[in-house]
């Protein structure tokens, strides 16, 4: 069943491993300015980006956990017991041969650069905190693509960096976008230029390695005029004792024509919090789509939205979210309609397991002056056992004329019936639960790479084997 | 031994028990048909053998080839040659046709084995053809929003495919046009041979008209009340089920 095309860290006991510490540059434990210049020194960062950061932590520390609507298991996450910035200390490397070896290893126990070999137009590795590997195909980086870390993007092309960083999620946006404005680090930067259509995925992968570390790596992608990218992303991290924490910001930019696909695959262990905060901005006829699988950890919240500001442009969010026993996937879309004949499209699956909750939160919001604007919603929750929960909290805001909003919503279990009926075609009780799990994510899963849809199948089963018994 | 062998079952549901000594042959080879009134206890025998989770067996034995069926959970069971057509099949949505029994076919396979996708495509069309269903059909999901009698065809699909040694037909008949039936007793029919038994519950004589059985059984109030050749059915189709249960001496079989 193990393809050769995986495209991400599917198995969970695959990412189970870890190698020893070897950083170099170590922030200490505990968030305080100490550790902001310390990152910013360590960085080399632009006196803007150091006040930008001070400006992160001092809304960070401002702001509530959002308890009041969010999961009380926030509180449980102590940020003076979390290392905020690891790195070995090196620049990315450009081929494989010159990373070292204990992060090698890792990535090749991962099929990172076997997949980049195979079907992938660029790469990015992430260990902890920076950019260990970064290439980018020859052919692709002749037309113009820029492919590198947050840290090269700021160094080498200030003028588009700093032109869109920040502007698309503004540091106060919430807690957890503040917080990763003060410590940021790693995650990619991508500028297509206009008209560049660029074939074959750009991958980044984040690897957590070390314990009682957070993880905030910022990504800033900007498509220009009619250009077209996908972004792929895979996440793992070993299962330590201590929670483990990864805080992400990620920013789209598709400017007039552009499209932008951004994928995600997560596949976190068990005692991550998933915190992130992604957003993409699309401007006339521009199309922003989010594919975002949400597997493991122990609470994500990830709303991910586009803001259609340009006419006709469109936004499209497809989630599948897998609660297991002990976790919550508290997950959704926002679609901001913010000029005529704009279309979102928003579908969610998810399923619950065990004790294991998932919640859809969705906004739609269409003001009053826009005209001929469309959002469908589709919502569908399954259910595996009597204590599985699933909750959704739809918001939509519609107003003026002309304008149409569809929204349905489903929950279903799988019975006793259809378990037994499978069981006596010869499956076992795992199997035909996961089949039936497959089935129901099925015509989602169709509108994913091929890559990703046989793993994300793969994943399925591996957590559906685990829940049975 | 080759043989599906219950021996003076008991099942209840609750409180309440609906099987009361039950005793039943089905040799490799042979076709026996089960017929009884609604309530009779026939669905909730076909269950049992097949081993749902609901029914509780309070006393006797099933055994298939000299195994004990009762040990065994129902995938166990299916993937040692037991099959059960059933009468209100489940749908399965989003799971197609043909993913569906791939997947069922490769649980028969030694760990790590790999169905040959040509064979497979090529078996289940015969088989398909055989039962007079489009190829169209095998990317459907399975069952979700078919007719009665496309359900039936699906079951006795399954059946051809996974080659079981004992099929218990769970009023296949039920729901059939005319047409209908007639395509799904070829299908039996054609599965027919030494290597499967197969037990045909059914209510009405009318099927029997196409799949001729070699033994009829009736089962009236949780047992059997008369065993004998084809020709009983007939009788039974005349006279009717009081008949069969005023005449009833002790549960006889041979």
């Amino acid at each position: 069943m193990k393809t050769e095309n995986s495209a991400v860290d599917i198995d969970r006991n695959k990412g189970d491993f870890f190698y020893p510490e070897v950083h170099v540059r170590d922030a200490g434990v505990g968030l305080s300015e100490r550790t902001i210049h310390y990152i910013a020194d360590v960085k080399d960062d632009p006196d803007w980006v150091r006040e930008y950061r001070l400006r992160g932590l001092k809304t960070f520390l401002e702001k509530p956990l959002p308890t009041h609507w969010a999961s009380k298991d926030l509180e449980a996450i102590d940020f003076n017991k979390i290392r905020y910035y690891l790195s070995p200390g090196t620049e990315p490397k450009r081929s494989w041969e010159e990373v070292p070896d204990d992060i090698k290893r890792t990535f090749e126990r991962l099929g990172i650069p076997e997949q980049e070999r195979k079907f992938l137009a660029g790469v990015e590795a992430q260990f902890d905190s920076e950019a260990v590997y970064s290439n980018i195909k020859k052919a692709v980086g002749e037309q113009g693509v820029i492919f590198v870390g947050s840290r090269e993007g700021l160094k080498n092309y200030p003028e588009i960096f700093r032109k869109w960083f920040g502007k698309v999620i503004p540091i106060a946006d919430n807690k957890f976008s503040a917080l990763n404005s003060a410590v940021f680090s790693g995650g990619s930067f991508i500028y297509v230029p206009p008209g560049v259509k660029v074939k074959h995925p750009l991958q980044a992968y984040f690897r957590i390695n070390a314990e009682n570390f957070g993880q905030f790596e910022r990504t800033l992608i900007i498509a220009d005029e009619g250009s077209e990218v996908t972004y792929m992303e895979g996440c793992t991290a070993p299962k330590f004792n201590t929670p483990t924490l990864h805080s992400a910001v990620v920013e789209l930019v598709a400017l007039k024509g552009a499209k932008i696909q951004y994928i995600t695959v997560q596949n976190w262990a068990s005692n991550v919090f998933n915190l992130v905060t992604k957003r993409g901005l699309a401007q006339e006829n521009a199309e922003v789509k989010w594919i975002d699988c949400n597997i493991g950890s122990r609470l994500t919240m990830k709303y991910p939205s586009v803001i259609m500001k340009g006419r006709k442009a469109r936004g499209e969010v497809l989630s599948i979210a897998l609660a297991n026993d002990g976790q919550h996937q508290d997950t959704g879309a926002k679609m901001i309609h913010a000029a005529d004949e704009t279309t979102s499209n928003i579908v969610s699956k998810s399923i619950s397991i065990g004790k294991g909750r998932a919640t859809y939160r969705g906004l739609v919001h269409v003001p009053k002056h826009l005209k001929n604007c469309k959002n469908n919603t589709e919502c569908d929750a399954l259910l595996i056992n009597a204590t599985s929960r699933t909750d959704t909290y739809p918001a939509i805001t519609v107003r003026g004329t002309g304008n149409a909003v569809q929204h349905e919503a489903s929950v279903s279990q799988v019975s006793t019936e259809q378990i037994f009926y499978m069981q006596q075609r010869g499956l076992t009780e795992a199997q035909a639960m996961s089949l039936s799990v497959n089935g129901f994510v099925n015509d989602l899963v169709r509108q994913f790479p091929m890559e990703y849809s046989v793993e994300l199948k793969r994943l399925i089963e591996l957590e559906m084997e685990g829940s049975v018994g | 031994m080759n043989e599906l062998n219950i021996e003076r079952l008991h099942i209840a549901v609750g409180d309440q028990e609906i099987v009361r000594g039950l005793t039943l042959r089905v040799p490799r080879g042979e076709v026996h048909a089960l017929m009884g009134p609604n309530g009779s206890g026939k669905s909730t025998l076909a269950k049992v053998l097949a081993g749902h989770p609901d029914y509780r067996v309070t006393a006797g034995k099933i055994s298939m080839d000299g195994e004990d069926l009762l040990e065994l959970e129902p995938d166990e069971r299916a993937r040692r040659g037991l099959f059960l057509a059933f009468q209100y099949p489940s749908e399965i949505p989003g799971v197609t046709i043909a993913n569906f029994l791939r997947a069922a076919l490769q649980s028969r396979l030694p760990e790590g084995g790999e169905l040959e996708a040509t064979d497979y495509y090529a078996k289940l069309y015969e088989k398909m053809e055989l039962l007079g269903m489009d190829r169209s059909f095998t990317s459907r999901a399975v069952n979700e929003g078919f007719s009665g009698g496309e359900k039936k065809r699906t079951e006795i699909l399954q059946m051809a495919m996974l080659e079981p040694k004992y099929a218990v037909l769970d009023e296949t008949d039920s729901g059939l046009d005319i047409d209908a039936l007639k395509t799904v007793a070829h299908g039996v029919n054609s599965l027919r041979g030494p290597n499967l038994g197969i037990l045909l519950i059914t209510h009405y004589q009318r099927l029997l008209n196409y799949i001729v059985p070699d033994h009829v059984h009736v089962m009236v109030a949780g047992r059997i009340v008369r065993s004998g050749r084809k020709e009983l059915a007939l009788e039974l189709e005349e006279r009717g089920y009081d008949w069969a249960r005023d005449g009833a001496t002790e549960p006889a079989y041979r």
